[in-house]
């Protein structure tokens, strides 16, 4: 068993990230120099701790696999952040961001980690229009802000359907003055494969040279990762093609528990699939649901062309279902009323798609208003699909987008390995069992910025941790496992290619782990999951060579991962016997077919210990909520 | 859906690496008109991978269009035919059954190719490095709504800071410069308030470090316009001479 202490500081929910501050230890000015920190990942939290940490004065190494750290997932961002400034004068404060994203996250999140979140929330959007991010404006100069799912007021901010990108280029260039000043060190093109642990806390990583297959060492008093979600074990996601989990399930296997692997979110509005070879899902941005309807025609198996079913004969089943929150209602809920819709035969078309509609908007304000607001979402769509979404609706449907599950981390975002410190969409911690709309990018920015900076510094002072140096045991012995599971692979020459099995476990997850989940499919999934990874390990065909770019063997290593990771996907939603947020099991349901948590026996955080292969032993972290009522989610 | 494949001749760039000539590999393909570009060379891998061969190296992520990490000449344009658009966002609708399709890496000087249609990059994170940023130090920032920026200026330096860094200009360029690149920054921040302070210093940095990697003179041929993905446009570069000029002339040399 670990203890799992989250190290909640006291006092009132509004005091606590004050009372922290002040409590914590300081390194002095001149001592800063003298600490090495390593992040894995140069997204929003990556790149951002990056250049807090550097500017404060700690010698820095960011370690990515990209060409160049701005390439990070986080770039494909599009809708927005969320903040609660209140500029719109409509009733939004600290508090009630705070508050709708506990509900949001069906209550299944920490109260003082996202209370901290929405504290700083305000200061994010400072820090990036002073980085000189080009956020939208309104003809006065001042920001201006839109909606999105699961909230009432309008507080997101965004740069047309690009926030992330510009959010990214904002972190990569303030990371870049450190680079210039000599306080952060980019190792370009490396794959972190392990982390070094030495008398229990993390020294430092293995990575494997992208580019010359050389197994590198690295060390350093502190380990940060920032490496994102694990949406790519259902192969199809909206995720980047080179987004994986070995960073932090290699992290798992050396002693961090994981947390909560079976909230993963299906984003509503993505791109249908359209055969067999494809290679990803695309996301049409949230923000969409602002002005556009969602609907489906009323009658089972209607193969009309969208414009030729009349208004009474189409059924907005959004607006019908939840008319306080109409198009607006969280991720999770869309997604599921999206797949009954299909499940009772009123796909568009046939299809496993529905369809998002503007032209009442269009009516309304206007072609010209909407290709402002959307035009490039507008744009994606038709360069994808061939269809013009101005004329027809366009036709979406739910994929795998983001993982809330992640890495187990206390209040100062560290691991159960101390000197372990995970950030972003790799920790669990703030969004519960679903995250709202726009609040990836407010998180991944808040650990990088306003927390790391803080709770790093506690750590190295309080704990006074040593440095290692790459010649320990330790780093041989982690760098000897690598190379041998390299030449494993290489060796085992079987028929599959790693795209083939890759495919399979992805079916075998979207079907039995995906927006809906029961006790027979996950029971039989299990088995079927242990069975390919069997399979992967005995008949894949990893060609090329050890010590050569070769990016056939980077897929595998990854796909070796998602082949245990998936597992305890399934045992994790197998044991939850509730419904929450994005993790619906069928048993579990109220009668109008919505989420029915259990408060009384789930109202905890299922943090999974690897003991070896297919085997994790659960423990658990009790969720207090002293603010706010546990309560049936309503979006009515 | 389409169900008619189109029966198509890639001839694709191999190269072992940076110290081995390469060549063009023909390759028989018959493709959905649905399918994107790079599923099309995933399908390929595929099958060089399992008849035991090397598959085709090419890099690509997010494949939405905005990472910038994938980059082909194909039929002779950077990220195809298609304007406005990234590599991975090109559909073989856009292309006729029976069709031969040469594919090549971006070449440059300043871009030398790591494996096939590979190339590194980095360059333009170095020119970044000289001063593609406003120094600020996280926690010191005003008010977000303390300097009002009007909505034109705010809509002129997002078109310029939509650049995807993906190197398409260079490689459109006859002489592999990086002008509309390095423009696309210093004019981001030479258009917001936030970037006045340093302005002069800024352009001249860049530029410098630019011209030290070997990228070409500007000949205003406008090609990089042309095959910008984003549609980055040549007003930046004459704004980043303008700076520059004024930089030389009204300030004094910081670098």
């Amino acid at each position: 068993m670990i203890k799992l202490d989250a190290k909640i500081p006291e006092g009132r929910i509004q005091d606590k990230w004050n009372n922290y501050k002040f409590n914590m230890k300081l390194v002095g000015p001149a001592n800063k120099r003298k600490y090495e920190i390593i992040i894995v990942g140069s997204g929003l939290a990556g790149a951002s701790a990056a250049a807090s940490l550097g500017e404060l004065g700690y010698n820095v190494k960011v370690i990515t696999f990209h060409d160049s750290p701005r390439r990070a997932h986080s770039i494909a961002a599009q809708g927005g952040i969320n903040a609660a400034k209140n500029y719109q004068n409509d009733g939004d404060s600290v508090y009630r961001l705070f508050y709708d994203t506990i509900k949001g996250g069906d209550f299944r999140a920490r109260e003082a980690n996202v209370y901290r979140l929405a504290e700083v929330s305000n200061n994010i959007i400072d820090q990036c229009v002073a980085q000189g991010v080009p956020f939208a404006r309104e003809y006065g100069g001042l920001l201006d802000n839109r909606s999105f799912g699961g909230a009432l007021v309008s507080r997101t901010f965004y740069a047309k359907g690009q926030t992330g990108q510009q959010l990214l280029l904002g972190a990569y260039s303030a990371m870049n003055r450190q680079i210039a000043l000599g306080k952060v060190k980019v190792f370009n093109r490396r794959e972190m494969l392990d982390l070094v642990v030495v008398d229990g806390a993390a020294k430092g990583v293995i990575c494997r040279n992208l580019l010359t297959g050389e197994i590198e060492k690295y060390s350093a008093h502190a380990v940060i990762l920032a490496t994102g979600g694990y949406a790519n074990v259902f192969f199809l996601s909206t995720n980047a093609m080179n987004c994986n989990a070995t960073a932090i399930w290699r992290a798992h296997k050396k002693g961090a528990a994981f947390a909560n692997p079976c909230y993963t979110q299906i984003h509503p509005t993505c791109l249908p699939v359209h055969g067999e070879n494809q290679s990803k899902l695309t996301l049409m941005s949230e923000s969409l649901r602002n002005d556009g309807r969602i609907w489906v025609s009323k009658i089972k198996g209607d193969m009309r062309d969208p414009n030729d079913i009349p208004e009474e004969e189409r059924d907005y089943y959004l607006e019908r279902k939840y008319p306080t929150y109409g198009n607006l209602a969280p991720r999770d809920i869309s997604s599921r009323a999206a797949k009954e819709a299909f499940d009772d035969g009123r796909g568009a078309k046939g299809q496993e798609a529905v369809y998002l509609d503007f032209k009442d908007a269009i009516n309304r304000l206007g072609e010209n208003v909407i290709r402002e607001r959307y035009g490039n979402l507008f744009e994606m769509y038709e360069t994808i699909t061939g269809e013009n979404p101005y004329k027809t609706p366009m036709k979406i449907y739910p994929a795998p987008h983001y993982t809330m599950g992640g890495l187990w981390v206390d209040y100062n975002l560290m691991s159960t390995i101390p000197g372990l410190f995970v950030a972003g969409e790799a920790n669990f911690s703030d969004h519960g069992a679903n995250r709202l709309g726009a609040s990836a990018l407010m998180q991944g920015l808040a650990d990088g910025y306003f927390v790391l900076p803080y709770t790093i510094g506690n750590y190295l002072a309080g704990d006074k941790p040593t440095y290692v140096k790459t010649d320990h045991e330790e780093f041989n012995k982690a760098a000897k496992e690598i190379e041998d599971m390299t030449n494993k692979l290489l060796s085992i020459k079987g028929k599959r290619t790693v795209d083939d099995i890759h495919k399979q476990l992805g079916r075998l997850m979207w079907n039995k782990v995906g927006m809906a989940r029961n006790e027979k499919g996950l029971k039989e999934v299990i088995n079927e999951i242990k069975e390919l990874r069997e399979e992967f390990w005995k008949n894949v065909n990893v060609v090329g060579d050890a010590k050569d770019v070769n990016q056939c063997l980077e897929r595998a290593g990854r796909v070796a991962d998602f082949l245990e990771l998936g597992e305890l996907m399934a045992v994790d939603a197998l044991h939850r016997n509730e419904s929450c947020g994005g993790h619906f099991r069928e048993e579990y349901q109220t009668e109008e077919g919505e989420a029915k948590r259990d408060d009384e026996n789930f109202a905890y955080v299922a943090a999974w210990e690897y003991k070896s292969v297919g085997d994790w032993e659960l423990n658990k972290e009790p969720l207090v909520y002293e603010n706010i009522q546990l309560a049936t989610r309503s979006y009515k | 859906m389409n169900t008619n494949k189109l029966n198509l001749t890639l001839r694709i760039w191999r190269q072992k690496n940076a110290n081995t000539p390469g060549k063009f590999v023909d390759y028989k393909v018959s493709v959905s008109p649905d399918s994107s570009f790079l599923e099309m060379l995933d399908d390929i891998n595929n099958e060089l991978e399992s008849k035991n061969q090397d598959p085709i190296a090419f890099e690509s992520d997010c494949r939405e269009g905005i990472c910038g990490t994938c980059g082909l000449v194909i039929q002779g344009h950077p990220h195809g035919p298609i304007p406005r658009i990234a590599t991975c966002q090109l559909h073989m609708r856009n292309f006729k059954d029976g069709e031969t399709i040469y594919v090549e890496p971006f070449r440059a000087k300043a871009f030398p190719i790591i494996k096939d249609l590979m190339v590194d990059r980095s360059a333009f994170d170095k020119i970044q490095q000289a001063g593609g940023y406003i120094s600020i130090n996280t926690g010191s920032a005003p008010d977000g709504n303390a300097i009002p920026i009007p909505k034109e200026v705010a809509s002129e330096a997002m078109d310029a800071a939509t650049c995807i860094g993906c190197g398409a200009c260079v490689a459109a360029c006859k002489n592999a410069s990086a002008m509309l690149f390095v423009s696309a920054k210093v004019s981001q921040f030479a258009l917001l308030p936030q970037g006045q302070s340093e302005r002069y210093e800024r352009v001249q940095r860049m530029v410098k470090v630019m011209d030290e990697l070997g990228f070409g003179s500007c000949s205003n041929t406008y090609a990089c316009e042309a095959e910008c993905p984003k549609g980055i446009s040549i007003k930046n570069i004459a704004r980043m001479n303008r700076d520059y000029i004024v930089a030389k002339i009204a300030k004094e040399e910081v670098v």
